[in-house]
């Protein structure tokens, strides 16, 4: 293969084709965008739903229900039809200028020199070491993507009998994969005094998965030489603590944002969620940098992801036509059982988020949570909203609780109880 | 009579075994090096703090004091002619109370002793403009400008690869279970079969005692000391510019912050006497005990995420230096009791058993037809890697096939492991040749296809 390495000038430069990228670049191409090149480090475009075979996907930004792969591939060929570029296999490593990246690929080492660059890079879960579960270190020990992507793509088996880790939303998720590849799930733990999850929550959500769910329980050792023998768990209250013989540990949820770019670039990260912090137009702390998806909240679904694609696509054709930057004046902060809110800077007189939603995670589960707002000491509106809390998933505040923050009068606090 | 298999037999294959099969490799003598485990520098080798020492803290007089001093600058040299990567940080001791401060005098006393001169005490102020990270209430501390970080994988492949590629034969899986000396031979006997040689060099690391008795020695016993360490993310590394190493004191050792070569930050190690020889497993005790002085050392570290948890097993012994002695009588040298300053001892020590043969009378005569010079593939954060290499990548596009994300590991370099003269046997062998699946995502991403290009290459395998 000849080497092409040298300078890529383009329009706009989106890091990632997962759902939000390759949303971005269709509606920047359908918004008049010249030149958008979409830069893939996995050999195929279309992100974490091509390792997910269950349905579900694409309810709010295509209004059709699909499953994981038959998702990515329709978000990848709108793209293409739309006219964006694909390159695959390619990964930003590094920045050589403000808007400059440098690009690794097997046809060469590129410099992107982009007018506009959109991360869309994604979240990924804590793995066991960043838990710091003790222990041995033998194999068998995943976290969901990791198992997903071994069995879907790459035709691999996990164990016989697993324990999962967290009772979030995703870790559902696994118990399907496990359950599809015949592995017994023995057990499922979770810090929390109930599982997350809705499905968990709701009886029938429980019977139809039939998985036992021990609450308020954390693994704290992994043991086995070769391959996992058992884990030991520890009740958070009481301190009892027992061994449970499995072959397979799955690592679920505890989302990071995959945040490395932004930082080597110095866009401004929250530190809670270790998301990216945007304005409502999804503006990041560096000029022509913008950041959607789950690296901006860690976690939605993909659909939501793919709508911060959407809405970012105005934003950018915005920013190329007039050239002008301006910091939103107002920073959100987040209290009480909310434990961070994106956007984490407003601009009252500027245009909503994505589908007007203020995204945010809790840290327990509230059946019926109020929501507070804040500014300078001054209590701006107070309501009670209809649907709950829960900590395994993204908690949505309608965009309208902000309506009467003011520019000028400092950080406004969101807090929930 | 029937020909030995080898005139000299090493066992184990860490770091200081593998010097010696290098250095024995030099002369014209057939060498054959035996590992117990599946892979070279499987035990102790892999797992310590990676840290080049100038020895400025050993005993003075002691043989460890000299050998370290000799196999620094050795080590040194060497890693610049064969590419293992050498990051010149320096260290510095930091006082956190009255009674560490009043040791720092004694310490840069003690440096001198070792022939080393280029300590320098500095206050408070000087510690935060060096390390701005630290946590409050650091009294003052002592420079030591020569202390480097090192990659110990690349350092033991390195020797290994060497020696191979000399000619010595090296059998992994090869555990000894039994020795018989007898006038002319000396037969080494395993699970795996038997070997006749003339010389046993006993070079088994946290074994060495076992083999040492073997002998019908009694002159030491390993304890073994655990060592658990956290590894910080790559964001952390501009927190830890240099090593940050802890004041000896009546209070115990304390832990040190290091970067690493591979652009991350180390964080302890805990030390706890042990009795199994195979427990490598970290703790949550001595999770908690580094989280606790991680938080007052340097909180800014524990708000970053943790990519690696390991213990490393220190093979100490009831005495203070190393015990390097020569058997004449039954043609055995022992290299015991090595601890965490081998690695840059190495090579020192095996400069010195090449003297103590030589005095035992085997007259080693120097080879002339060694292979020529090699490099070994870089795995320096700090150096040229492949994924940057535009001409490696338009030379071979698979040095731009991205496998690790994290890491940066290219399907390159993941080959070039397989191919190698001593190729990996299984994912953490394959991790310590390219880095591969040792990152932030711990295989969220590349963890299934890392797997499949193992299993791939074993099946591939003879």
């Amino acid at each position: 293969m000849t080497a092409r390495s040298g300078d890529l000038h383009v329009d706009v430069a989106v890091i990632g084709g997962g759902p939000a990228g390759l949303s971005a670049a269709t509606h920047l191409r359908a918004a008049g965008v010249g030149d958008v090149l979409i830069i893939e480090r996995e050999h195929q475009a279309g992100g974490i739903p091509r390792h997910s075979q269950h349905t579900g996907y694409g309810i709010r930004d295509l209004h059709r229900v699909l499953n994981g792969p038959a998702y990515a591939a329709e978000l990848v060929a709108r793209a293409e039809a739309c006219g964006a570029r694909i390159l695959t296999g390619a990964m930003a490593t590094g920045w050589s200028g403000p808007l400059s990246l440098d690009v690794t690929s097997p046809s060469g080492v590129y410099r992107v020199h982009a007018r506009a660059v959109i991360i869309a890079t994604g979240a990924r879960e804590r793995p066991r070491t960043a838990r710091m579960v003790a222990g041995d270190r033998p194999s068998g020990v995943y976290t969901t993507g990791q198992l997903q992507n071994a069995t879907a793509i790459w035709g691999q088996h996990p164990g016989s009998r697993a324990v999962i880790v967290g009772a979030e939303l995703v870790s559902w998720s696994a118990v399907m994969t496990l359950r599809h590849h015949r592995c017994h799930v023995a057990l499922m733990t979770t810090q929390y005094a109930r599982a997350e999850s809705y499905a968990a929550m709701t009886l029938p959500g429980r019977l139809l998965l039939g998985v036992r769910v021990a609450t308020r329980t954390q693994v704290v050792q992994i043991i086995g030489k070769d391959r996992v023998q058992a884990v030991r768990i520890t009740h958070l209250d009481s301190g009892k603590s027992a061994l449970v013989p499995c072959d397979t540990v799955v690592f679920t949820g505890d989302w990071i944002a995959d945040n490395e770019l932004a930082r080597a670039h110095e866009v401004a990260v929250d530190p809670t969620s270790s998301g990216i912090i945007v304005d409502a137009g999804l503006r990041t702390s560096a000029a022509g940098v913008f950041a959607i998806g789950n690296v901006v909240h860690p976690v939605d679904t993909a659909d939501v992801a793919a709508l911060d694609g959407v809405h970012v696509a105005a934003q950018v054709a915005d920013y190329l036509h007039h050239q002008s930057w301006a910091t939103a004046p107002v920073e959100l902060q987040a209290a009480g059982a909310l434990r961070w809110v994106s956007p984490g800077r407003i601009d009252p007189s500027g245009p909503a988020p994505a589908r007007s939603r203020l995204l945010g995670w809790g840290s327990t589960v509230l059946r019926t949570p109020t929501i507070t707002v804040e500014q300078g000491g001054i209590c701006l509106s107070r309501q009670k909203l209809v649907w709950p809390m829960s900590p395994g998933r993204a908690f949505r505040m309608p965009w309208s609780i902000l309506a009467n923050v003011h520019p000028s009068r400092g950080p406004a606090t969101i807090t929930v109880a | 009579m029937k020909a030995l298999d080898a005139e000299v037999v090493v066992i184990g294959a860490g770091v200081v075994g593998s010097a010696i099969a290098k250095e024995l490799s030099g002369y014209r003598l057939s060498v054959l090096m035996v590992e117990a485990r599946p892979d070279i520098g499987d035990a102790t080798s892999k797992a310590n703090t990676a840290i080049l020492h100038t020895g400025f803290d050993a005993s003075p007089g002691s043989l460890e004091s000299r050998l370290v001093a000799r196999g620094y600058g050795l080590l040194r040299d060497y890693a610049g002619r064969v590419g293992i990567p050498i990051e010149d940080t320096g260290a510095l001791l930091v006082a956190w109370d009255d009674e560490q401060l009043s040791v720092l005098p004694k310490l840069q006393a003690k440096a001198k002793a070792n022939g080393y001169d280029a300590t320098q005490i500095v206050d408070a102020d000087a510690v935060y403009a060096r390390v701005p990270a630290l946590g409050p209430g650091a009294l003052g501390g002592l420079l030591v400008p020569g202390e480097s970080i090192i990659c110990p994988w690349t350092t033991n492949l390195a020797y290994a690869t060497e020696a191979v590629r000399a000619g010595v034969q090296l059998r992994r899986n090869w555990p000894v279970e039994r020795i018989e000396v007898n006038d002319q031979v000396t037969t080494v006997h395993g699970p795996a079969g038997d070997m006749t040689c003339r010389w046993v060099i006993n070079a088994a690391g946290l074994g060495a005692d076992r083999i040492d008795a073997m002998f019908g020695y009694e002159r030491f016993a390993i304890v073994p000391r655990k060592g658990e360490l956290l590894v910080f993310d790559k964001s952390a590394r501009a927190l830890a510019p240099v090593i940050v190493l802890p004041v000896p004191s009546a209070k115990g050792k304390g832990v040190l912050i290091s970067p690493t070569i591979f652009g991350n930050v180390m964080l302890g190690p805990t030390s706890q006497n042990i009795t199994d020889r195979t427990d490598t497993a970290t703790t949550v005790d001595g999770i908690e005990f580094l989280r606790r002085k991680g938080m007052s050392l340097m909180p800014e570290l524990m708000m970053e995420e943790v990519t690696a948890m390991y213990a490393g097993l220190r093979a100490s012994t009831q005495h203070d230096d190393f015990i390097i002695e020569a058997d004449l009588a039954q043609r055995y040298v022992v290299a015991g009791g090595i601890r965490s300053t081998g690695l840059t001892a190495s090579l020192a020590i095996a400069e010195h058993i090449v003297v103590l043969l030589n005095e035992a009378g085997l007259r080693l005569r120097a080879r002339q037809d060694l292979p020529g010079p090699m490099r070994m593939p870089n795995l320096g954060e700090g150096f040229m890697r492949p994924y940057r290499d535009e001409q490696r990548i338009a030379a071979d596009a698979r040095y731009g096939d991205i496998v690790c994300f994290c890491e940066r590991v290219s399907l390159g370099e993941i080959h070039d492991a397989f191919a190698s003269d001593i190729p990996p046997v299984d994912l953490d062998g394959l991790r310590r040749r390219t880095r591969a699946v040792m990152g932030r995502c711990q295989g969220f991403y590349c963890g299934a296809r890392v797997q499949q290009l193992l299993d791939q290459c074993a099946e591939e395998r003879p």
